[in-house]
């Protein structure tokens, strides 16, 4: 693909705007979701690990 | 034998090893099927005479809104199950699928605004279409406020079931609502009774696309499971190996 091909490619036909959006968009929310998870799940662990767990008080009865 | 082998799989404890291997072969699945559907669909695939090329929106579009009904189905689904015979794994897999759910939905609300704008010249109607797939939006936000927002996790589970389910009445509604309505959406993309109307690298695209949106599904659910078994079975022993192997 050549410099005019790509600048085509990426107008879309005039259309380029919406069309990325949409790619960007659902790229943008897959990659987020697959960190967020990641890190909930390493959480879980860490929290897991922890050997205190079993005796922990929520501290909002003080 | 073989009965109580599949029975201890309905063991949260038991079932985050299976989980655990199976959602790298979901991730390469999903990730080699998006890389074939991605180049069909934006390299391969001709500008649609009618559209242009913003038709390629479908790619995207059209999976998530797939996903975001059959990933609500599959989650009603194991939410039946956990009602009907009391299942702790049940609840949590329809926890992990519903974030899922409620990304595509967001993802086919957003990529039909951006389709709607040049095919239709608005973002946004209140047809019938859009607003029974916001509707779907706000089932998921609710399924998922209910089951955080009951501290007894049981009693979460059978509350958020119940809504789960009685939303479910939504889904075919979202999907006839374009023979039932007069709607601005247009009508099925893909039948299985009448022959294929668009282009075959546009519709085996926009199909690989819609596997991909699934294996990912799976994947990402799976690595979800993972995190509410481990939150949740706070009375189970892991053992240290167990853990090890997370890292």
């Amino acid at each position: 693909m050549n410099a005019s091909g790509l600048s085509e490619f990426m107008a879309m036909g005039g259309h380029g705007f919406y069309v990325w959006t949409s790619y960007v968009v659902a790229a943008v929310a897959v990659v987020f979701e697959i960190v967020a998870v990641r890190a909930r799940l390493r959480a879980a662990v860490k929290s897991a690990l922890r050997p205190d767990r079993a005796v922990s008080v929520p501290d909002d009865t003080q | 034998m073989s009965s109580i082998a599949w029975f201890r799989l309905a063991s949260p404890a038991s079932f985050f090893p299976l989980a655990r291997r199976l959602v790298p072969w979901f991730s390469a699945g999903a990730a080699v099927l998006a890389v074939t559907g991605l180049w069909l669909g934006l390299l391969v695939a001709p500008t649609d005479a009618q559209q242009g090329d913003a038709y390629r929106i479908i790619f995207i579009h059209v999976p998530a809104a797939w996903m975001s009904m059959f990933i609500y189905i599959v989650m009603a689904f194991w939410c039946a199950v956990s009602l009907t015979f009391n299942t702790r794994l049940a609840a949590m897999l329809a926890q992990a699928l519903a974030p899922t759910g409620a990304m595509f939905t967001v993802l086919a609300l957003v990529t039909g605004a951006m389709w709607g704008k040049p095919a239709w010249g608005t973002y946004w109607a209140w047809d019938a279409r859009m607003t029974s797939e916001l509707i779907l939006l706000f089932l998921y936000f609710g399924y998922m406020a209910l089951s955080h927002a009951i501290d007894d996790p049981r009693r979460a589970d059978r509350a958020s079931a119940l809504l789960a389910l009685v939303g479910a009445i939504n889904v075919p509604i979202i999907y006839f609502s374009v023979k039932w309505w007069n709607t601005l959406h247009q009508g099925a993309s893909v039948s299985l009774t009448s022959a294929p109307t668009m282009a075959a690298t546009m519709l085996t695209g926009m199909l690989i696309m819609a596997f991909a949106a699934w294996f990912y599904a799976i994947a990402i659910a799976l690595l979800r499971v993972q995190a509410i078994i481990v939150e949740r079975e706070k009375n189970f022993r892991w053992s240290g190996e167990l853990l090890r192997w997370i890292r």
